[in-house]
């Protein structure tokens, strides 16, 4: 099976790369640029994200956005080149290890990007952590063992931790009046954790889970557990799936008519990219997310509107992780001035990395190395994230068992 | 768990394996008749789904997309065949298998150019977008039912088609005896690109149909092609009244061990097949070598 992904250039992306090609060669011929004499080596990201399956969408959106907030940038790191060397990872955590090891040893990246799926996060976390380089930085997967035990000084993430976005949707589930809650999930580490940090804010508050369903990943027939959640009758129902399984989830849940006798919370994910597939199914469910379509800040139109010009599809929250990715690399190479072989100095940068400019709204990492942020409550109105608020304000992921902390 | 909703488990399990009766029909014909291991079958299931959505968006209804949706796959498979399979009768099975697995990686990549990498809804026709009230916070969709009508509708028709009408005697004879078949002067390369022309239909019509309840994603074609396996091999391979009783077996095992054994919910299908197989080596209904 072909390992390198090359299937994402599209013609548009084609014509942009050579008007983008065309101009910096008119421009080089014009103004020597820094390191024109020295023919210094281009930095090298390594990426592992999936490209085909029920997760490219992710991988694409990642890639896209990340390569977007470098181009926006004048295209370079540091004053030096970039060149991307991504591996599509099937989502297959047994061809983790190799894959990782690839991009190590054989590509020498200076920096790993990657990856969407929690299991392989723990796998290349291992790895890099026993190494001092390269710098691994999660733009995605939330297993929380990534910045908690398997926290590392070259490991860093731009996305979330699953208890993040999950904490604040339990405490939500019980302001809202609710006291016995089910909740349903893939087995599989995202879900498990997300299901667990909703359950704990929950009874923190006073409700009580009567039911925790977990349904092997990546199974869709819902059938046989919405009969048992009808039979249970509890007040709400806490659930996270994504992609095809959401959009499979909110439809049945609304086609067994459950959606108008037991009203549905979860961590953003459930309802993030499938509003329009599910349709009326997703109308009106809130979720809690560190990030919302509509958030009413210049950064995030400028970013939206950016991402839809290159993308040619709308933003995401995966969308924002990309970028979010981006602009730590920009600020790591440029504090050492392109010299990303001097760590210590490249990771102290990355520590103290601030995001103004991001259209998730400000945030800086924790010691941890995960974004201490805002987690937004949003509900699905005529099939957008509307924002309703913030749910917690700059939430700090616990990271117990980090050695960081 | 209650007698109301045991009755409703036993309702999902029955409705799950017609689904999956569809499904395994047309990869167990094709085995069955022309001993074709064709493991783009689940491939065929993922471009029907597409179709449906992508001629819903176009003429606006499911049915009317159903109706274009089905030539289009009958083209599709004659196009198979004639250009990849025909070349491989006489050889081994792995050969099948390799060329079959080639198909996949070549819909799945033409899938992503043609409607990208997201995931699509395809509406229930309003028609039959009511419900029945089952209890008193659940209902169960039309749409749903629907289905169960459609596949009861096919397995009867195939069982007309295969015993009653003289393709099917063809298709059966070109079963059990192939060169006998030939010597009597039927042409078997033609009942061959018919059959796996009806069983790609067959497929893409279970991803058409099934497409308002499955949603449309990349790789939903890989998720069937191995359960459908399981059906196909618990009902004896080749063996159509196999596929459906396997079918039944199947939607009720795993919709009771989900319920029943959710720890061990993943593994309760395969145990089943593990033991129908430890007593019946050809499944249930397959031929004697």
């Amino acid at each position: 099976m072909p390992k390198k992904q090359n299937s994402t250039t599209t013609r548009r992306r084609f014509l942009v790369g050579t008007a983008a090609t065309t101009g910096l060669a008119v421009a080089g011929g014009v103004l020597p640029t820094r390191f024109a004499i020295g023919a210094m080596a281009p930095i090298k990201i390594g990426i592992l994200l999936p490209y085909s399956g029920t997760y490219a969408a992710l991988g694409n959106a990642i890639t896209d956005a990340l390569k977007l907030r470098i181009e926006q940038a004048g295209g370079k790191l540091g004053g030096r080149d970039v060149e991307y060397v991504a591996i599509n990872s099937e989502m297959s955590v047994p061809k983790a290890p190799t894959n990782t090891e690839k991009l190590i040893k054989k590509d020498e990246v200076d920096f790993l990007v990657g990856p969407v799926h929690s299991g392989i996060a723990a796998v290349m976390a291992k790895i890099v952590g026993k190494r001092t380089a390269p710098i691994m930085i999660v733009p995605n997967a939330g297993s929380n063992a990534v910045t908690g035990p398997l926290c590392g000084k070259n490991i860093f993430r731009t996305s979330f931790s699953n208890w993040q976005p999950a904490y604040p949707g339990g405490e939500l589930m019980a302001k809202e009046g609710h006291k016995t809650a089910v909740t349903i999930s893939w087995k599989y580490g995202a879900g498990i954790q997300m299901m667990g940090a909703g359950k704990e804010a929950f009874e923190k508050n006073g409700g009580k889970v009567v039911q925790e369903i977990l349904i092997p990943f990546p199974q869709v027939e819902f059938q046989a557990h919405l009969a048992e959640i009808a039979a249970l009758k509890p007040d709400a129902v806490f659930a996270f799936y994504s992609g095809g399984g959401a959009t499979k989830f909110l439809q049945d849940y609304a086609a067994a008519g459950l959606k108008d006798n037991i009203p549905l919370y979860g961590p953003g994910f459930l309802t993030e990219g499938v509003t329009k597939a599910a349709g009326a199914a997703a109308e009106g469910i809130k979720t809690t997310l560190h990030y919302a379509d509509t958030l009413d800040t210049d950064a995030n139109r400028n970013f939206r509107s950016a991402y839809q010009a290159v993308a040619g599809r709308g933003a995401d929250v995966f969308a924002v992780q990309g970028y979010d990715t981006g602009s730590l690399l920009l600020q790591a190479a440029a504090a050492v001035g392109g010299d990303v072989s001097a760590s210590a100095d490249v990771i102290k940068a990355m520590e103290q990395a601030t995001f103004p400019d991001s259209p998730r709204g400000d945030w800086h990492m924790s010691k941890a190395h995960n974004p201490i942020q805002d987690i937004y409550l949003r509900q699905v109105v005529n099939g957008e994230q509307k924002l309703l608020g913030v749910a917690a304000k700059q939430l700090e992921d616990p990271a117990t068992g980090c050695k960081l902390v | 768990m209650d007698l109301a909703t045991f009755l409703i488990q036993v309702l999902n399990g029955v409705q799950y394996g017609f689904m999956l009766f569809l499904v395994a029909s047309g990869l167990t014909l094709i085995f069955g008749v022309m001993g074709i291991i064709n493991i783009a079958h689940g491939a065929f299931y993922m471009i029907g789904a597409y179709l449906a959505f992508w001629l819903t968006g176009v003429v606006g209804n499911l049915f009317l997309a159903i109706v274009l949706g089905i030539p289009l796959m009958v083209a599709i498979g004659y196009a198979v065949e004639r250009l990849a399979i025909t070349h491989l009768y006489h050889r081994d099975h792995l050969y099948q298998v390799l060329l079959t697995y080639g198909l996949i990686l070549i819909f799945n990549e033409a899938q992503k150019l043609l409607w990208g990498t997201g995931f699509h809804g395809v509406r229930v026709p309003a028609i039959l977008s009511g419900a029945v009230p089952l209890t008193d916070t659940l209902v169960y969709p039309h749409y749903r039912l629907f289905i169960s009508v459609v596949c009861l509708g096919v397995a009867a028709g195939m069982y007309v088609a295969i015993n009653r009408t003289k393709l099917g005697m063809m298709i059966r004879a070109g079963a059990s005896n192939r060169e006998m078949v030939e010597a009597l002067g039927i042409d078997i390369g033609k009942v061959f690109a018919i059959v796996f022309s009806l069983g790609a239909a067959l497929a893409g019509f279970s991803g058409m149909i099934g497409a308002p309840i499955s949603s449309v994603y990349p790789g939903m074609g890989d998720q069937i092609l191995i359960i459908s396996f399981v059906v196909v091999v618990i009902g004896g391979i080749g063996s159509i009244k196999g596929a459906f009783v396997g079918a039944m077996l199947i939607g009720l095992a795993d919709t009771f061990g989900q319920v029943l054994l959710p720890e061990l919910s993943s593994m309760v299908v395969y145990a089943l097949m593990a033991i129908i197989l430890f007593w019946w080596p050809q499944g249930l209904f397959g031929r004697r070598v």
